[in-house]
């Protein structure tokens, strides 16, 4: 019991700061985001949207310390990405990473090995590691298929352990890329809430990437539009002053999607254009 | 509409004993098994009378000289020596290959520095260094291990390249920020990750081995399958090369099996995942 405690103590820590100052990423000679300059509140939930091929993903990347931080890492960012007022200089357990896709889990551990994977390298042990690990997979609703293997999963369960996993560490920030984007839309508003209870669980920061303008409404504390590519950088910040639970089919969040909308929209025109030309 | 769903069709009647024994898959194919085989005997004894002995011993002339062979213990110390060399040298091939095919897989460099000879050396076969085995490592056991040897490791180490290439870099970024530093990426990740492709290099080098062990045993080996058929020649005696012939096939297929079953048992969940 006490392990339990201690375990569910120490996930409410706050989540940390996210500040992008004019950064600007290439690849090679491509100019993929320039410019972007955002600062994320400690525990703030942002949703990020914008044209395919913006750089969503990118920016994502680079808060996650993918990119160019090491010598075979691609892209080069220029200006600073900070995370609690510190540097972002590669992969680091204090910033979890949810995938659109479940390739990014190891298909050769079973649920609970996938979710050992973080806590087992921080050097968690014996009944301590049992107790975390069926903590955060209680946490997820995944108890029964514990000793499943990923491929006996459904997609929205696979999802669950990407959380569970990235959980599993106590992040201060989870950035999320299109998590539920190969969902069903049954499964997908079922994990919304999921997700919105484990933020307020957590404490987290949240950065999560999405195509969806209602899923962005219903989660976002804020939702960031980008501009399309290259060289693209952050359109307009809506504060989304909704009271939690949200609903998507209330006038006033209806009045914020018809923005949000024309606002994509218009962006992703400018993609087909310069992708004609 | 609903009744016409809900209706359970008759199945075909009561099944005859043949019919309910031939639904069983293990009977099923033992029996094909034993068709196959026995069409394989029938055209080969055809052939044989067709040729006469010299030229083409028959099933029965072959299995006399098995017998014969198998009596006076050299047909079972040929077997046991060829296997040797075949394990040890393969063994080798593995224990090199796939540490290079990792670190060349992982390090683009080491790739570019190495690439250009795996590619000239998996082009030379290896009865082309049998003159040169025997200079340089004498004509005991070492030059027919390092012939095996030679033939397992391209193709292991290339095998293994390959695996760790096809590792979707979702699973390297994944295990980045769990906190896996390069080691750690390296053993809980990429070789997990590349079992099914260094699987498939052991089971190539596996039939590599088998072809180059009857060159290996051309030069100077007293036991041995590749000995026994060389040296069958010398005596004219076609039917010990058939013996000689057959036991290989069956020691490669029994090989290949064995493999297959401990990759079954001790690596399912890297190989079939799940
Ligand atoms: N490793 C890379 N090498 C070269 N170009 C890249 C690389 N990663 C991304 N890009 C380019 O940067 C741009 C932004 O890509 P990114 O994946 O961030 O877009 P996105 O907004 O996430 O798109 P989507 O909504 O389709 O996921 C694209 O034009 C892409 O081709
Ligand atoms: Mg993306």
């Amino acid at each position: 019991m006490s392990a339990l405690q201690a375990v569910s103590a120490s996930s409410g820590a706050a989540g940390h700061s996210i500040e992008f100052r004019n950064v600007s990423i290439r690849f090679n000679s491509f100019d993929a985001v320039s410019g972007v300059s955002l600062r994320i509140q400690p525990g703030e939930f942002v949703c990020l949207i914008g044209p395919s091929g913006c750089g969503k993903s990118t920016l994502l990347s680079a808060a996650a310390g993918f990119l160019g931080t090491r010598g075979d890492a691609p892209g080069a960012v220029e200006g600073e990405v900070l995370v609690n007022g510190e540097r972002v200089r590669g992969p680091d357990i204090s910033r979890g990473v949810v995938f659109q896709s479940s390739e990014a889990l190891f298909p050769w551990r079973t649920v609970r090995e996938n979710v050992a994977f973080g806590p087992r390298i921080r050097g968690v042990r014996g009944g301590e590691l049992r107790d975390l690990i069926d903590y955060y997979i209680a946490l997820v609703g995944l108890d029964h298929a514990a000793d499943r293997f990923p491929s006996q999963l459904s997609g929205g369960m696979r999802q669950r352990v990407q959380l569970a996993r990235v959980l599993a560490n106590q992040p201060r920030v989870i950035l999320m890329d299109e998590p539920l984007g190969a969902l069903d839309a049954q499964t997908r508003s079922v994990m919304q809430r999921e997700i919105e209870r484990l933020w307020q669980e957590t404490q987290c920061t949240m950065v999560f990437v999405t195509h969806d303008l209602d899923e962005a409404i219903k989660l976002g504390d804020r939702v960031v539009t980008m501009t399309a590519g290259p060289g693209a950088g952050i359109k307009s910040i809506y504060d989304i002053k909704l009271e939690r639970p949200r609903d998507e089919t209330t006038p006033a969040a209806i009045e914020l999607h018809r923005a949000l909308r024309d606002d994509v929209a218009e962006e992703v025109l400018k993609t087909l254009r310069s992708q004609r030309r | 509409m609903t009744m016409e769903v809900n209706r359970t069709y008759p199945v075909n009647g009561p099944k005859a004993w043949y019919q309910r024994w031939w639904a069983v898959q293990p009977v099923r194919s033992t029996v094909i098994f034993a068709l196959s085989l026995a069409i394989g005997l029938v055209v080969w004894q055809l052939i044989s009378i067709k040729y006469g002995v010299y030229f083409f011993p028959s099933p029965s002339e072959t299995w006399i000289a098995f017998k014969e062979l198998a009596q006076d213990g050299s047909l079972a110390t040929s077997t046991i020596d060829s296997a040797r060399r075949i394990l040890v040298g393969w063994g080798l091939g593995l224990v090199v290959g796939i540490p290079i095919g990792l670190v060349m897989g992982r390090f683009g460099f080491v790739r570019q520095l190495l690439d250009p000879y795996i590619e000239f050396f998996r082009f030379v076969p290896p009865i082309s260094f049998v003159t040169l085995a025997i200079i340089w490592f004498g004509v005991g056991e070492a030059s027919k291990v390092v012939l095996i040897f030679y033939t397992s490791v391209f193709i292991v180490t290339i095998s293994t390249i390959a695996g760790v290439l096809a590792v979707d870099p979702l699973k390297v970024r994944a295990a980045a920020s769990l906190g896996a530093g390069p080691l750690r990426t390296m053993f809980l990740v990429i070789i997990p990750a590349s079992i099914p492709e260094i699987v498939t290099g052991a089971r190539l080098a596996m039939g590599n081995s088998f072809l180059t062990i009857v060159s290996a045993e051309i030069v100077a080996a007293q036991h041995g399958l590749g000995a026994l058929i060389w040296k069958s020649r010398n005596y004219g005696r076609t039917e010990w090369v058939f013996v000689g012939i057959i036991t290989l096939g069956i020691l490669g297929f029994l090989f290949d099996r064995i493999i297959r079953v401990a990759v079954r048992r001790g690596l399912a969940r890297y190989v079939n995942h799940g």
